[in-house]
């Protein structure tokens, strides 16, 4: 019998439709590879009810003549930042272990309404706090992927580290994941995935643990860029919760892909190309504009001058909010409570929280509350929201001269697990090329572009406000050509 | 400017997170390490330029003035607010005594 779990999205819900295989044979088979993949500890808690209820219910729609949603079948994986009831949720911290949801996130709940099932929820970094799922309270998450003639874990980047793993090792079809800085996108470009991150308010925020509200916003991860449009489409869309969510219509993506890009343009952002970055990125980089080339587009140099300021402007923005986010975690409402002898309700709060949030987690906290704190303010977190101002300008200019931005994703391959754990600024440095977009809220993919000793590389494709589509459509040029095939060696 | 212990301290007590000596001393040098690289915003000439809050143009809506439109945010439901609490008392949040 055909192994299910080599299919993507696509595949799955047409062969589910035309009756070549049930869900219900797809849930058990993803169940099964997802409880055989202990080791490469992408799941915080697994759930193949879950998957099975869902895929029985859209067995029976079938059979009974309905019309099957669009992700009919597809039993994916849900990053552990979602809210989703009745399962626990812990955004990967000690401080929400224990946490179990009387409420479904909306983007998890339209994923359902549209017949996925969920196989369960992704490790990820602690509040999605870092870039190689090394802060979670659940333990590393490990690549599928090795060096050439190395037995190295490696990481899967972060902070939608469990996500990138289980999809790149075939044990889910597709997971969502969350972008404040890069979170899709990086973890994506290590693990030879898909990962799109769609213009900021396209997916409602309401119901995923908040880390930096004006950044966060949800996309979709998977093995195509087919994949990634169809499952982007079904978690976007208007929801009056979400004060930020944007009230506009949902294009069909899937149907109007196109990777002819004749009569469109691509710019090259010259500051990209920085100290530090690896000889193999900026080869990957040359080849993707032969690609683009190829495709019919003209390739045309743009400038981007604040890029360099951006990942320090962001590291000001970013823990500002969440200070200001996580001021909620405080032993009262739900999660940890920690209350020594004969304490009030202040030593509470502060035990609470010094023993359930780690230490990449205190350490953002800390940094927020100094440049919000009174005589910094302006300084730091003023400054910063101007030059974030700024970076969203020279994209504005750009896209005058192009349609599609196309960049390297990350400066490097993924490294061995354990390796800038004692370093948070070089830990930083991974989301240098991913962050400019996310400060200016554009849609943004990161792409498969080849293999390099063994790890795969990625490129990354950054569009105009609401142009998900065109991010898309050079997304699909550059797939067509690269013909990315490459799979891990199963080693977990 | 760089912080000392005893402004990590600060801090760390307007963040109502517990550090002892130790904490505080490894995180004097990690803070003072990220705060020298973002130092570098101060050569950015931001003359004229607004504050970015908002990324993405969009307005602020008013929702229709109805008692629980939408159930899943409205009211009556207590014990589902109460049913994570980590001490929930006769309907409500248990908290250590407050005053003397």
């Amino acid at each position: 019998m055909t192994d299910l779990t080599q299919f993507g999205v696509k595949d799955i819900r047409d062969g589910v439709r035309d009756g070549s295989f049930t869900a219900r044979e797809v849930a058990e088979s993803f169940n099964a590879v997802v409880a055989d993949a202990a080791a490469l500890n992408a799941f915080i808690v697994t759930t193949p009810d879950h998957a099975i209820a869902a895929a029985d219910k859209v067995d029976a729609a079938r059979a009974a003549g309905e019309t099957l949603g669009a992700m009919a079948g597809v039993p994916i994986g849900m990053k552990d930042l979602f809210a989703t009831h009745g399962v626990q949720t812990t955004a990967a911290s000690h401080i929400l272990e224990g946490f179990i949801p009387r409420y479904e996130s909306t983007v998890s709940q339209k994923l359902w309404d549209a017949g996925a099932g969920m196989l369960g929820k992704l490790n990820l970094d602690q509040f999605a706090m870092g870039s190689s799922n090394e802060t979670s309270h659940f333990g590393n998450v490990a690549s599928p992927w090795r060096k050439s003639g190395s037995n190295q874990p490696m990481s899967p980047g972060g902070s939608s580290g469990g996500s990138s793993s289980a999809v790149a090792a075939r044990i889910a079809p597709a997971a969502t994941g969350t972008d404040t800085g890069g979170s899709i996108r990086q973890p994506a470009a290590f693990t030879g995935i898909c990962g799109i991150k769609p213009t900021y308010g396209r997916c409602s925020r309401w119901g995923i643990v908040a880390f930096a509200s004006s950044l966060d916003q949800a996309g979709s991860m998977a093995r195509s860029v087919e994949d990634c449009a169809i499952m982007l489409g079904a978690m976007s869309g208007f929801d009056p919760k979400d004060s930020t969510s944007l009230q506009m219509d949902v294009p069909d993506w899937e149907g109007a892909l196109n990777a002819d890009l004749r009569g469109k343009k691509v710019g090259i952002p010259r500051e990209y190309r920085m100290e530090g970055t690896d000889q193999a990125i900026l080869d990957s980089w040359e080849q993707g504009k032969a690609w683009l080339r190829d495709a019919g587009a003209e390739i045309v140099d743009v400038s981007l001058p604040h890029t360099k300021y951006a990942l320090p402007a962001y590291y000001i923005v970013a823990p500002a909010e969440a200070s200001s986010n996580l001021a909620r975690y405080d032993g009262v409402r739900y999660g940890l409570r920690d209350l020594p002898d004969g304490s009030g309700l202040q030593d509470m709060y502060a035990s609470t929280r010094a023993a359930g949030f780690g230490d990449e987690v205190k350490r953002r906290i800390l940094i927020g509350t100094y440049v919000l704190s009174a005589g910094f303010y302006d300084a730091y977190y003023t400054q910063a929201q101007k030059v974030r101002a700024l970076v969203a300008r020279d994209f504005e200019r750009a896209f005058q001269e192009c349609d599609v931005i196309l960049a390297p994703t990350t400066p490097t391959a993924s490294f061995p697990l354990g390796e800038n754990v004692d370093d948070p600024l070089a830990m930083y440095l991974n989301d240098v090329f991913a962050v400019p977009a996310s400060l200016a809220g554009l849609p943004a993919m990161s792409v498969p572009a080849t293999i390099n000793a063994g790890l795969p590389l990625g490129l990354q494709l950054v569009g105009r406000p609401f142009d998900e589509q065109g991010v898309l459509n050079a997304g699909l040029a550059i797939q067509q050509r690269a013909g990315f095939k490459a799979v891990p060696e199963k080693w977990w | 400017m760089s912080v000392d212990k005893a402004n990590v301290a600060k801090i760390a007590s307007l963040a109502r997170i517990s550090m002892d000596d130790a904490a505080l001393e490894r995180m004097v040098p990690e803070l003072n390490g990220i705060l020298q690289w973002v130092e570098q915003l101060g050569e950015v000439d931001v003359t004229g330029i607004e504050p970015m809050a908002a990324v993405i143009p969009n307005t602020l809506r008013l929702r229709d003035d109805v008692v629980d439109a939408d159930p899943l945010t409205g009211g009556g439901r207590r014990d589902d607010v109460l049913a994570n609490a980590p001490a929930a008392e006769h309907g409500f949040f248990g908290v250590p005594k407050v005053i003397e």
